[in-house]
């Protein structure tokens, strides 16, 4: 009896879903290859959202009307999708926020400004976005505790033995972590982090944007104590991501954002805050974003986050070999295994913007710049790179194409 | 001629591979740099003036074929020129000697040696700033 395959995902009847594969770029099929930075959207999520604001729309968790009960309980639904798609213990500890970003800026705002001070140490690993970088250096600034990286090797993967050396720096309050890096996609030891900086007395923060689409995020099995994802790199729309924090620690942070829906009770003296999650959703929310992202999950948990992470696996091997034949090409980054589906390289002589430009030429889209990345830029001694990222649409021959515009554009600078 | 042809004529890629004006100048009488915050293209540029005029002007940088061509054209026109004159040109003037077609995007590439370009005539002559580099200041536009 044959051993039963693991289930495989079919690129090309995935691509069936998403309409934006039937408009041309130049003439030519689009090749996207820049997923790292936004995702596109099947008609499944297109529908979830139409379908909600022909029938279902109206403000929520104030009116009483039938309309604005629906409109609450299709909110309220997507928040218990995301709960269950990274395994939160309760649908309290799941914040809708506009991005990643905004995750973490709710966090250094509301957490940091009241726990950090002189004597304290903020880290930031040096494979940060500069969205979990940069609300960490300023309110570190802010708040006079002291600032430091975790700096990254050669090959752009963590030097774990640098942590115990940084204690020297000050007393660790909060460890700020990617999953995965967005520009080399480097896997992070996240568990191995956590161990530490919990053993030494920090929270840790997760930026689980570019791990969240590709593979299971189960934040309780991270041992984190806040993970940020979004919806838009997940096949979802822009606008609407997910801050997952302890309760415990969610309940005694302070809010970010202040107005409408955040609060208990308001007189002239004093203002009470709602209870959480409630408290950090300020104005009225992304409604109709919260239905897509919901719908987004499903959309994705139905293909197999196992068989998305395989079907990108094969197009990694694929990528570093054919990319690795260009003359001139420089790879960026860990081997395959400790990757998700990013590739950064630069070509010898074209600068990552002309080889962006000459590959669009033929439909292809990718990367290229320093990817809110800068601090890793330069511990790579570059400025930019050219990157080439996928997601559950995308072909082998897709990159063969990439391939053929290095060649190009190689030709072209000769 | 396709687009991309267009994009890369042959006299973009010929200042890209043979920059003019490209160097240091020991004793300059000005100097500054800047950066595309978008793709981390940066110019520095050094002035020598006699009296008002720029005697001298080379740049360094690292960028897109697009910022390093129109930053080595712009070292060809403006040397022998007043401050004054180069700090009121226009992007037009530059644009026409660049003579491509340009996204949003790319302009800033092909704009981005004339304004370091003003902003060290500011330094070194007083001269007025470029509208959309108002406000800052110099160490932010390093």
């Amino acid at each position: 009896m044959a051993v039963s395959a693991q289930p495989k995902l079919d690129a090309q009847r995935v691509r069936a879903d998403f309409p934006i594969f039937e408009h041309p770029i130049h003439g030519k099929p689009l090749a996207y290859l820049d997923s790292a930075a936004s995702s596109q959207k099947p008609r499944q999520v297109l529908d979830a959202m139409t379908t909600f604001y022909e029938t279902s729309y109206a403000n929520i968790h104030r009116g009483v009307y039938d309309l604005a009960e629906r409109s609450t309980e299709a909110y309220e639904a997507a928040r218990e999708t995301v709960r269950a798609f990274v395994n939160a213990g309760s649908a309290r500890e799941i914040v809708f926020t506009r991005n990643v970003t905004a995750a973490i800026n709710t966090v250094a705002y509301g957490w940091g400004l009241d726990n950090l001070g002189p004597g304290d140490l903020v880290l930031a690993t040096e494979l940060e976005h500069h969205s979990n970088f940069v609300p960490w250096q300023y309110i570190a600034g802010r708040t006079g505790a002291e600032f430091a990286v975790v700096p990254v090797d050669a090959e752009g993967e963590l030097a774990l033995d640098a942590l115990d050396g940084l204690l020297e720096r000050g007393q660790p309050k909060v460890l700020a972590c990617a999953a995965v890096n967005n520009s080399l996609g480097t896997i992070l030891p996240v568990p191995r982090l956590v161990e530490w900086a919990h053993a030494n007395g920090a929270l840790v923060v997760v930026d689980a944007a570019q791990a969240a689409p590709h593979t299971p995020v189960d934040v309780q099995a991270l041992g984190a104590d806040f993970v940020g994802f979004t919806a838009h790199k997940l096949c979802g729309p822009t606008g609407i991501g997910a801050l997952w924090g302890r309760a415990e620690l969610l309940e005694a942070m302070s809010p970010f954002e202040l107005g409408g829906h955040m609060i208990r009770k308001v007189t002239v003296e004093k203002t009470s805050w709602n209870e959480i999650p409630h408290k950090f959703e300020a104005g009225t929310a992304a409604i109709a974003e919260a239905v897509g992202f919901a719908a987004a999950i499903d959309y994705v948990t139905e293909a197999g986050l196992p068989a998305i992470e395989r079907h990108e696996h094969e197009l990694l091997t694929h990528a570093l070999g054919r990319l690795g034949e260009v003359p001139g090409v420089r790879l960026y980054g860990p081997p395959a295994d400790r990757r998700v589906g990013i590739v950064s390289f630069n070509l010898e002589g074209v600068h990552p913007h002309d080889v962006a430009q000459i590959v669009d030429a033929e439909g292809v889209a990718v990367r290229a710049g320093h990817h809110c990345n800068q601090p890793l830029m330069a511990k790579l001694g570059v400025n930019a790179t050219t990157r080439a990222s996928f997601y559950l649409y995308t072909l082998p021959e897709e990159i063969d194409r990439l391939v053929d515009g290095l060649h190009r554009a190689r030709k072209l600078f000769q | 001629m396709s687009e991309l042809d267009s994009l890369y004529r042959e006299v973009i890629l010929d200042h890209y591979k043979n920059p003019r004006g490209h160097g240091v100048i020991d004793g300059a009488d000005a100097e500054a740099e800047g950066q595309n915050p978008l793709c981390g293209d940066e110019v520095s540029i050094a002035v020598a003036f006699d009296g008002n005029t720029i005697a001298d002007v080379k740049f360094q940088g690292r960028g897109c074929a697009i910022s390093q061509a129109a930053t080595s054209m712009l070292m060809d026109m403006v040397k022998g020129r007043s401050a004054e004159e180069v700090a009121s040109m226009s992007r037009e003037e530059l644009l026409d000697e660049v003579g491509i077609p340009l996204t949003p995007v790319r302009l800033k590439c092909a704009l981005l040696g004339l304004g370091v370009l003003k902003l060290a005539l500011h330094k070194g002559r007083g001269t007025a700033l470029p509208e959309e580099w108002a406000g800052l200041d110099d160490l932010e536009l390093k």
